[in-house]
C-alpha cells in the first residue's frame, strides 16, 4: 500500500497553547485509520488540518506526494462527515446528497443515478424528498455519509460521526461504516474518543494525548503492547504497577519476581508493568504468586469484576468464578499476561483502582464534553 | 392555586389589550368611518362611497404609482448595499462587530427631520458639495429636486432597517454549513449563492418589509429632497389633513395605502415561503 497522506512535523497552537506538537503520521491508501484520544488531545485539529479547515503553523501536509498546506478545502480530494452532520437545512435529502454533483454541473440523469446509488448504499432509498430537519439522528448520519461519498473522494474524514447516536444504533452504524469502507475502498480517517469503536473498526489506531501521538499500531498491538501508561489506561482496563527489570525475561514488582516475555531493557531499569484484568488467574492464597484481599465484587454478566488489595495497591481482576468480598485470594500470572513499558510522563498517573467506581468512570467519560 | 395563576396571567395581558384597542383598533375604525362618510353642509356626516369613487376621477393614480416605484427602487438599493455590508460585518471579530453595528444604528438615534436637513445642507446649491466644486473652479450643479435625491434620502434613512435583520440572521448561520459547502467543493462565491444566501433569506424578507413599508408611506423626505416636485402618497395624505382639512379624503387615501401595503407584504411572504424563509 502506498502512502496517501503524510503529515510531517505538524505543529499548531491557538493563543499560545500548543494543540499539536510535531505530529508525524503516514496514512496509506484504502486504510481505515482512527485518531483516538480524550477531548483536547488534538485529534480533531489533526483531522481539520487534513480537511483544509485549519492551516498548520509549521510542518508539511503531503497528499499523494504533493504538498497541500495552502490548498483550500474545496480543491482537496477529501470529503468530511461533520460531527453534527451539518446537513443543509434548506435542502431536502436528495439535494443535500446531490450538492457536490450540482456544483460540478453534471447532467441531471447522472446526478439522479448517482444519488440513487448513494441512497441504496446507506439504506435510505425512498427518502429523496424528505426534509432533513425531520430525520432521526441515525438517518441524518446516513445522509451526511452519502453526501460526503458521492463525489468519490480519495479520503473520507469522519469527525466523531456516531457521537450523538444511542448505543444500539452506534453499534449498527459501526458495522455499516466498516462495510461501506470495504465496499468503496476509500481511505477513512476516523476521529473518536471511544476506544471500543476504534478497536472494532480500524486497521490502524493512532492514540493521541496532549497534542502528541502516543502510539500508532493495529488494534491488537495497541491493546496488547501499549507503549506507555496513558495508552494502557485509555485502551481498556489496566493494572499498572511499578517494577524493576532485572534482566531479559525477568521483572519484579509487588515484592515478587516474575517471568515475562519482554527484552531489551537495561539491567535493573525501573519500568511500568501492565497486567490486563482478564489475564489474572485467581487461585488459592497459598498457591498464588501474590496475595491480596478482595474489597469489592461486581457482577458484570460475562464475569465478575473484583477489586483486590495487594500491599495497598488495588488491582482490578475479571474472573468467571465467584469470589466473596473480604476473602483472601492468591493470584497467578502467566508470562504472557505481563507487559513491560518504559517509564513515561504518564507513569504513576494511571492504573490504580483505589478510587475506582463505575459511576465515576461514567462521569469522567469524555462523551460529556465537546471538542472544538 | 392554578386558577389564580392563570387569572394573573390573563390580567398581565390586559394593559396590552387596552393599549391595542385604544391606540390601534379605535383609530383604525375612525379611519374607516371617515373614509366611508362625507360631510353635509350642515356639518353632519352621512355614509357615502363618494370618496372612493373620487379616487378614480382625481389625479391620485400617478401618485400611488410613483410612491410604489420610488419605494421599490429605494428598497432594492438598500438591499444591494445592506447585504454585502451585513456579510462583511459577520466576518469581523466579535468585538469590532458590536462597534460597527453601533455605527450602523447611530443615525437612527437622530431625528429623521434633522437627518434630512443635514442632507439638504450637503446637497443644496450653496451646500457642502457645491461649495467644494466652486472652490476648485467647477460650476455649481443642481443636486436637490430630482428623483435621485429623494431616493437617496429614503435609502439613507431606512438602510439600518435592512442591515440589522440581515445581519442578525446571517450571524446565526452555523459555521459548519459554510465548512460543509467548502468541503463539498464550493469556492467563496458558490458558498455565498448556494448556502449563505438561502439561509439568510428570512433576514432579507424582513429587511425588505421593514424598508418598503416606511418608504412607500413616507412624506417629508420627498418634499424636502425633491423640492416638492415629486409628490408621494404620504405627502398627499398630509396635505388632505393639514391644508385641505378634508379628513374624509385623507382617511380614504390612508385606507387604500394600507390595503396596498398589505397586498405587497402578502405577495412578499408568499415569495419567502417558496424560498423556505420565514417572515420574522
Amino acid at each position: 500500500m502506498n502512502k496517501l497522506i503524510e503529515l510531517k512535523g505538524i505543529t499548531k497552537s491557538y493563543d499560545g497553547e500548543t494543540v499539536l506538537d510535531h505530529i508525524h503520521l503516514d496514512i496509506h491508501d484504502h486504510e481505515f485509520v482512527t485518531l483516538l484520544g480524550p477531548s483536547g488531545c488534538g485529534k480533531t485539529t489533526t483531522l481539520r488540518i487534513i480537511g483544509g479547515f485549519v492551516t498548520p503553523d509549521d510542518g508539511e501536509v503531503i497528499f499523494d506526494g504533493v504538498k497541500i498546506n495552502d490548498l483550500p478545502p474545496y480543491k482537496r480530494p477529501v470529503n468530511t462527515v461533520f460531527q453534527k452532520y451539518a446537513l443543509f437545512p434548506h435542502l431536502n435529502v436528495y439535494e443535500n446528497i446531490a450538492f457536490a454533483l450540482r456544483l460540478a454541473k453534471l447532467p441531471e440523469a447522472e446526478i439522479s443515478r448517482r444519488v440513487k446509488e448513494m441512497l441504496e448504499l446507506v439504506a435510505l432509498s425512498g427518502f429523496e424528498r424528505k426534509n432533513v430537519n425531520l430525520l432521526s439522528g441515525g438517518q441524518q448520519q446516513r445522509v451526511a455519509i452519502a453526501r460526503a461519498l458521492i463525489n468519490k473522494p480519495r479520503v473520507l474524514l469522519l469527525d466523531e460521526p456516531l457521537g450523538a447516536l444511542d448505543l444500539k444504533l452506534r453499534k449498527d452504524m459501526q458495522n455499516e461504516l466498516k462495510k461501506i469502507q470495504t465496499q468503496t475502498g476509500i481511505t477513512f480517517i476516523y476521529v473518536t474518543h471511544d476506544q471500543e469503536e476504534a478497536l472494532s473498526m480500524s486497521d490502524t489506531v493512532v492514540v493521541m494525548q496532549n497534542g502528541v501521538i502516543q502510539q500508532i499500531g493495529s488494534p491488537t498491538d495497541i491493546y496488547n503492547e501499549p507503549s506507555n501508561a496513558f495508552v494502557a489506561d485509555f485502551i481498556g482496563e489496566s493494572n499498572i504497577v511499578d517494577g524493576v527489570m532485572h534482566s531479559d525475561y525477568r521483572v519484579s514488582f509487588s515484592g515478587h519476581t516474575f517471568e515475562c516475555l519482554d527484552t531489551g531493557f537495561a539491567k535493573n531499569q525501573p519500568v511500568d508493568v501492565v497486567v490486563r484484568p482478564e489475564d489474572v488467574d485467581v487461585v488459592a492464597p497459598e498457591k498464588g504468586m501474590l496475595r491480596g484481599t478482595v474489597t469489592s465484587v461486581t457482577f458484570k454478566g460475562v464475569h465478575y469484576e473484583i477489586i483486590v488489595d495487594i500491599d495497598g495497591f488495588k488491582w482490578m481482576i475479571q474472573t468467571t468464578d465467584y469470589v466473596a468480598e473480604n476473602a483472601e485470594i492468591g493470584i497467578y500470572l502467566e508470562p504472557d499476561a505481563i507487559h513491560i513499558m518504559h517509564k513515561s510522563e504518564f507513569s504513576g498517573q494511571f492504573g490504580d483502582y483505589s478510587s475506582f467506581s463505575d459511576e465515576m468512570d461514567e462521569i469522567s467519560n469524555p462523551d460529556a464534553t465537546e471538542e472544538e | 392555586m392554578n386558577k389564580k395563576r392563570s387569572f394573573l396571567r390573563t390580567a398581565a395581558a390586559y394593559p396590552h389589550m387596552v393599549w391595542s384597542v385604544l391606540f390601534i383598533v379605535v383609530p383604525l375604525l375612525f379611519v374607516l368611518y371617515y373614509a366611508l362618510t362625507v360631510e353635509n353642509p350642515d356639518g353632519s356626516f352621512s355614509f357615502s362611497f363618494a370618496n372612493i369613487t373620487a379616487l378614480g376621477s382625481e389625479s391620485y393614480f400617478p401618485v400611488f404609482i410613483r410612491s410604489i416605484c420610488f419605494a421599490v427602487v429605494a428598497t432594492v438599493i438598500c438591499l444591494l448595499l445592506a447585504y454585502p455590508l451585513a456579510y462583511a460585518l459577520t466576518q469581523c471579530k466579535v468585538s469590532s462587530q458590536r462597534m460597527l453595528i453601533m455605527l450602523v444604528m447611530l443615525p437612527m438615534w437622530m431625528n429623521l427631520l434633522i437627518r434630512t436637513y443635514s442632507w439638504m445642507n450637503i446637497l443644496e446649491t450653496n451646500g457642502v458639495i457645491n461649495n467644494f466644486l466652486a472652490s476648485i473652479g467647477l460650476p455649481r450643479v443642481q443636486l436637490l429636486g430630482n428623483a435621485a435625491a429623494v431616493i437617496l434620502g429614503m435609502v439613507y434613512n431606512f438602510l439600518p432597517y435592512m442591515v440589522l435583520p440581515i445581519y442578525t440572521v446571517m450571524s446565526k448561520i452555523d459555521r459548519r454549513y459554510i465548512e460543509a459547502a467548502a468541503d463539498l467543493g464550493c469556492n467563496g462565491w458558490q458558498t455565498m449563492l448556494r448556502v449563505i444566501l438561502p439561509l439568510s433569506a428570512s433576514g432579507v424578507i424582513s429587511g425588505i418589509t421593514m424598508v418598503f413599508v416606511p418608504s412607500v408611506s413616507t412624506f417629508y423626505i420627498s418634499q424636502k429632497m425633491g423640492n416638492g416636485r415629486f409628490e408621494m402618497i404620504g405627502d398627499t395624505i398630509e396635505r388632505q389633513f393639514m391644508s385641505n382639512y378634508d379628513y374624509h379624503m385623507g382617511a380614504t387615501l390612508s385606507l387604500v395605502l394600507m390595503v396596498l401595503i398589505i397586498i405587497c407584504l402578502a405577495v412578499m411572504n408568499r415569495f419567502g415561503e417558496e424560498d423556505g424563509g420565514v417572515l420574522v
